[in-house]
C-alpha cells in the first residue's frame, strides 16, 4: 500500500491517492459495508455494476466468519480474495462491523477485546486476531482496540487508551508479512486521552491509522474536537481510516478533520427501510430538482419507496441516474416489491444508494481539489437538512 | 393462436422444438422458474437471462392481489412491470385459492373463497381469471379447471373433469387477447385413464394453442404419475406443446421429456435453496451439514456457474440460513442447473443421443444402478433402452442361477 495526499483544502479537509497492487483508489473514500466479505445483498457478479474503481474497497470484519467457518479452512482456501471470488477488491478487516458484531466494553478484560456477535458473546485475545488476519490476508488491517462508549468513567476510558496501545504492540510483534497495518486510536470522548492515545501510536511503525471508539454515545457537536485531537496528532502522510460516522453529515465531519477512508452502514440501514437516496448529485439536477412531498416519509435527501405516492411511479429513484436499478425499474416495481417483501427490493436498493453514495463521495473530492469543500459541505447541510 | 411449435428432433416419444412466444423464441423441454409475485426470489432479470431462463411463472391469485392486475394493466403488463424481456406464463390463480386458503369451495359459477384482505366471500370465475391474465399479458394463460387433489377418489374426480370441460368454453369465451396470450387448456381426471382420456379428446377438439397435464405433482405414487403423463402424452396432438404442471425435481422432468412432455414448473429449486439445499447431478447437497464447514469444493465441480465458478461449499456453509447471500447464491446455481438440464435434454435429443444422456443422468443419480422400478417402468414405455446403467434385480437374480457365478463375477456381468 501507498499513500499520497494530493490537495487540501479549508484546512483539514483532503484528497488522496490510495495505491493498492496495480490500482489506485482517490481518497476520501467509501469501504463498502459487507457481511462475511460480500455487500449484504449485492452478489459478486452484479458488483461489477458498481462504479469501478471506487467501489473496491470492502470493508469485512474478521469476527463474522466465526460463525460457520474455521480460520483454518479460511487460510487452506486461500484468504478472502480466494474465498469470496473477488480478486479486483480490496479488503479493509477491521474486528467490528457497526450492525452485528459490536464491541462489549464491560466484558473485555486485560486478555482480550469482547464483543456481542450472531454467535453470542466472544472475547477475542490479541493472537487470535492475529490468527484471523494472516488467515484472511486483508490488504489493510486495524490492530484490536477495546473501545468504549462515551458514557464510562475517566478511569474505564485511560484502561482503555493503555490496552489499545499494549494490544497495538502485540499485533505488530504477530503481524503477516503481507497487509498494511493501521493502529487504532480510541480514548472515548476526552480529548486528553484521544490525544495520548494517537501520539503513542503515531510514534509506532504503521502504516495508516484507524479511528476507533465513535458513533458510541458521543454527540455529534462534541466529534470535531476529539477528532482534531487525534488527527493533529498524526502524521500528515499516512492514511486515516474511520468506523462508526455513517450519515452524509458525520462523513462530512470526518473529512473536514482529515479523515481519508469511511466505514458506514448508512446504506444498509436506508436500504432496510426501504429508501432510495435522491439527493442531487450534480448542478443541473438541483435545477430540476421536485420536491417529493414531506408527508410520505420522505426528505429532500431521500425518499421511502413504502409510501402509496410511489405506486404507479414509473420513473426511476433518480432521473438520469446511471445505476442498474435505475436502468432497469421503476418506483411503482420497488414499491411493490417491498410491499410483498421480496428479497429483490433489497438487492435494488442496496446498489442504488451505494451508487449514489459513491457519488456524494466524488462530489467531495471534486470539491476538496477545486479548494471549496467548506462552502460544498455549508450547502449539503442546509440544503438537504 | 400466439405461437409456433416446431419440432426439431425426436427421439422416439420425446421431442426437442422451438416454441415461438411473442416475447422469446424457446428451446424446449424447458423448465420456468415460478416467479409468484413479479420476481424470482433474490434474483434480478439480467441474471435470470444470463443462466438462460425463457420463461418466468407469475402467481394470479399473488399479483391480482398485489400490486392487482389493473395497476399492471395500467402500467403496461407484466413484462414492462418486472422488466423481463422473454416469456412469462400465468396460472389460473384456482390452484393458489384451493391450495393456500380453507375456506375456498368450487361450484358450477367458479371458485368460491374468502378474501385474505377483508374476509367476505369472493367468487372466482373463469371468466374472471381470464379476464385478470388478460390484463396481466403474459405469453401464455391457464384456464381456470376444476382441481381436485389425485389422492381423492369417487365421483368427485368425475365431476372436476367435466367441470373443467365446461369450463374451458367459458375460459375461451372471455379470452380477449387470442393474438397476443395463448390459452392451454388443463387435462383432469385425477388417476382414472377413462377420465383423463374424456378429458384429453374434448380439450383437443378446442384446438388450443397447447395443452398443460393437471392434477399431478400431488403426492400420488411415482407410478401412477407417469403412466398419466404417458397416457395424456399419447394423445395430445403433435404439433402442440405440453406442460406437466407443478412437475420439477430433475428425475421426474427427464422421465417425462422421455414420454413426450416439454414444459415444467415448480417452486422447489429456489424453495429448496432457501433451506440450503443445491441440486447436483448425485441428487441434492445439503450445505448446513456440519461436514460442509471444512468442504473447498465447488457445490458442483461440474458446473460452469457463477457460484460454482467461485465459490467453495465452506463459504456457502457459512451463509446459509443465517444470510440473504446464501439464499441467492444457492438459488442461482439451482437455477443454473435447471437450465443446464433443460439445454441438455434439448441438444441430447436433436444430436440423437437421448438415451445416451439419460443413462448418463441416472447413472449419476444412482450410482449403484438402484434405478426406482417406476423410472425403469416408464422408460420401457418411452423405448429408452437403460440397461448399461441399471442393475437390473432380475436379470442379475436370473444370471445367478443359471451360470452359478460368485458375487465378484457379478458385479463384472
Ligand atoms: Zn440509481
Ligand atoms: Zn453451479
Amino acid at each position: 500500500m501507498k499513500f499520497a495526499v494530493k490537495a487540501w483544502s479549508n484546512g483539514g479537509a483532503r484528497a488522496g491517492i490510495l495505491h493498492l497492487g496495480t490500482s489506485t483508489i482517490d481518497t476520501p473514500s467509501l469501504l463498502l459495508s459487507t457481511r462475511k466479505g460480500l455487500p449484504h445483498f449485492v452478489s459478486p457478479d452484479l458488483l461489477s455494476c458498481l462504479p469501478s474503481p471506487e467501489s473496491r474497497l470492502l470493508h469485512v470484519s474478521p469476527l463474522h466468519f466465526l460463525e460457520g467457518l474455521s480460520m483454518k479452512t479460511i487460510s487452506k482456501i486461500g484468504g478472502l480474495h480466494q474465498l469470496l471470488g473477488l480478486h479486483d477488491h480490496f479488503f479493509v478487516a477491521v474486528p467490528r462491523d457497526s450492525i452485528q458484531c459490536l464491541p462489549e466494553a464491560n466484558s473485555t478484560n486485560k486478555i482480550g477485546a469482547s464483543f456481542e456477535t450472531p454467535c453470542g458473546r466472544l472475547l477475542i485475545k490479541p493472537v487470535e486476531y492475529m490468527e484471523m488476519i494472516s488467515s484472511t490476508r486483508p490488504e489493510l488491517w486495524a490492530t484490536l482496540a477495546d473501545e468504549v462508549p462515551a458514557w464510562v468513567s475517566d478511569k474505564r476510558n485511560k484502561t482503555s487508551v493503555d490496552r489499545t496501545i499494549k494490544w497495538l504492540d502485540e499485533c505488530i510483534s504477530l503481524s503477516p508479512a503481507s497487509g498494511a497495518v493501521f493502529g487504532a486510536i480510541v480514548g472515548g470522548s476526552s480529548l486528553e486521552e484521544r490525544r495520548r492515545c494517537a501520539q503513542e501510536v503515531a510514534t509506532r511503525n504503521v502504516s495508516g491509522y484507524w479511528v476507533g471508539g465513535l458513533g458510541l454515545g458521543e454527540s455529534m457537536d462534541e466529534r470535531p474536537a476529539l477528532l482534531n485531537a487525534v488527527i493533529e496528532a498524526l502524521p500528515e502522510e499516512k492514511p486515516r481510516l474511520i468506523c462508526g460516522l455513517g450519515l452524509p453529515e458525520e462523513i462530512l465531519q470526518g473529512i473536514a478533520a482529515g479523515v481519508d477512508l469511511f466505514e458506514s452502514t448508512y446504506i444498509y440501514h436506508l436500504t432496510l427501510g426501504g429508501f432510495a437516496l435522491t439527493f442531487p448529485l450534480d448542478r443541473t439536477q438541483i435545477n430540476a430538482l421536485n420536491l417529493a412531498p414531506s408527508d410520505v416519509g420522505s426528505d429532500p435527501r431521500k425518499i421511502n419507496l413504502r409510501a402509496t405516492v410511489f405506486r404507479k411511479d414509473t420513473t426511476p429513484i433518480v432521473e438520469g441516474c446511471t445505476c442498474y436499478t435505475c436502468q432497469n425499474h421503476t418506483r411503482a416495481y420497488i414499491n411493490h416489491l417491498l410491499n410483498v417483501h421480496e428479497m429483490l427490493a433489497q438487492i435494488l436498493l442496496e446498489i442504488h444508494n451505494t451508487h449514489h453514495f459513491l457519488g456524494f463521495f466524488r462530489l467531495i473530492r471534486e470539491a476538496i481539489n477545486a479548494g471549496r469543500f467548506e462552502e460544498f459541505r455549508k450547502e449539503f447541510v442546509q440544503r438537504w437538512r | 393462436m400466439a405461437l409456433r411449435f416446431e419440432v426439431l428432433g425426436r427421439f422416439n416419444r420425446a421431442r426437442a422444438a422451438q416454441l415461438t412466444l411473442p416475447h422469446f423464441v424457446c428451446q424446449t423441454p424447458l423448465f420456468m422458474p415460478v416467479g409468484t409475485q413479479g420476481t424470482i426470489k433474490g434474483l434480478t432479470t439480467d441474471q435470470l437471462e444470463e443462466i438462460g431462463c425463457q420463461i418466468i411463472l407469475g402467481n394470479t391469485y399473488h399479483l391480482a392481489l398485489r400490486p392487482t392486475s389493473e395497476l399492471i394493466d395500467e402500467l403496461g403488463g407484466l413484462h414492462k412491470f418486472m422488466n423481463w424481456p422473454r416469456a412469462l406464463l400465468t396460472d389460473s390463480g384456482g390452484f393458489q385459492m384451493v391450495s393456500l386458503l380453507h375456506l375456498a369451495d368450487i361450484t358450477e359459477k367458479g371458485v368460491t373463497f374468502q378474501s385474505p384482505v377483508d374476509g367476505k366471500p369472493m367468487l372466482l370465475t373463469p371468466e374472471e381469471s381470464i379476464q385478470i391474465q388478460n390484463r396481466i399479458g403474459a405469453d401464455i394463460i391457464m384456464a381456470l379447471d376444476d382441481v381436485v387433489k389425485t389422492t381423492i377418489t369417487g365421483p368427485r374426480i368425475e365431476e372436476a373433469m367435466y367441470r373443467t370441460l365446461r369450463w374451458i368454453d367459458r375460459c375461451i369465451a372471455a379470452h380477449k387477447r387470442p393474438y397476443d396470450q395463448n390459452l392451454f387448456g388443463i387435462v383432469q381426471g385425477g388417476l382414472d385413464p377413462v377420465l383423463r382420456d374424456i378429458c384429453v379428446r374434448g380439450l383437443v377438439d378446442r384446438n388450443l394453442p397447447g395443452y398443460a397435464i393437471g392434477g399431478l405433482a400431488g403426492g400420488e405414487d411415482k407410478d401412477s404419475f407417469w403412466r398419466v403423463v404417458a397416457q395424456c402424452t399419447a394423445t395430445l396432438p403433435e404439433d402442440k406443446p405440453r406442460y406437466v404442471m407443478g412437475v420439477g425435481y430433475p428425475l421426474d422432468i427427464v422421465v417425462c421429456s422421455a414420454l413426450g412432455a416439454d414444459m415444467y414448473d415448480c417452486v422447489y429449486p429456489t424453495r429448496t435453496a432457501r433451506f440450503g439445499t443445491a441440486l447436483v447431478p448425485e441428487g441434492v447437497l445439503k450445505l448446513k451439514h456440519k461436514a460442509m464447514a471444512e468442504d473447498t469444493r465447488p457445490i458442483d465441480p461440474t458446473c460452469a456457474c457463477m457460484v460454482c465458478k467461485n465459490y467453495t461449499r465452506a463459504y456457502i456453509h457459512s451463509l446459509v440460513t443465517k444470510d440473504a447471500m446464501g439464499s441467492q447464491l444457492l438459488s442461482f446455481h439451482n437455477l443454473y442447473y435447471m437450465m443446464q438440464l433443460s439445454r441438455n435434454l434439448h441438444s441430447s435429443i436433436v444430436q440423437g443421443k437421448f438415451p445416451e444422456f439419460v443413462c448418463n443422468f441416472l447413472q449419476k443419480m444412482f450410482p449403484k444402478g438402484d434405478i426406482p422400478e417406476w423410472v425403469c417402468n416408464a422408460m420401457e414405455v418411452a423405448e429408452i433402452d437403460i440397461s448399461s446403467c441399471c442393475a437390473p434385480f432380475r436379470y442379475i437374480q436370473a444370471t445367478k442361477v443359471q451360470s452359478n457365478l460368485n458375487e465378484d463375477e457379478i458385479q463384472a456381468v
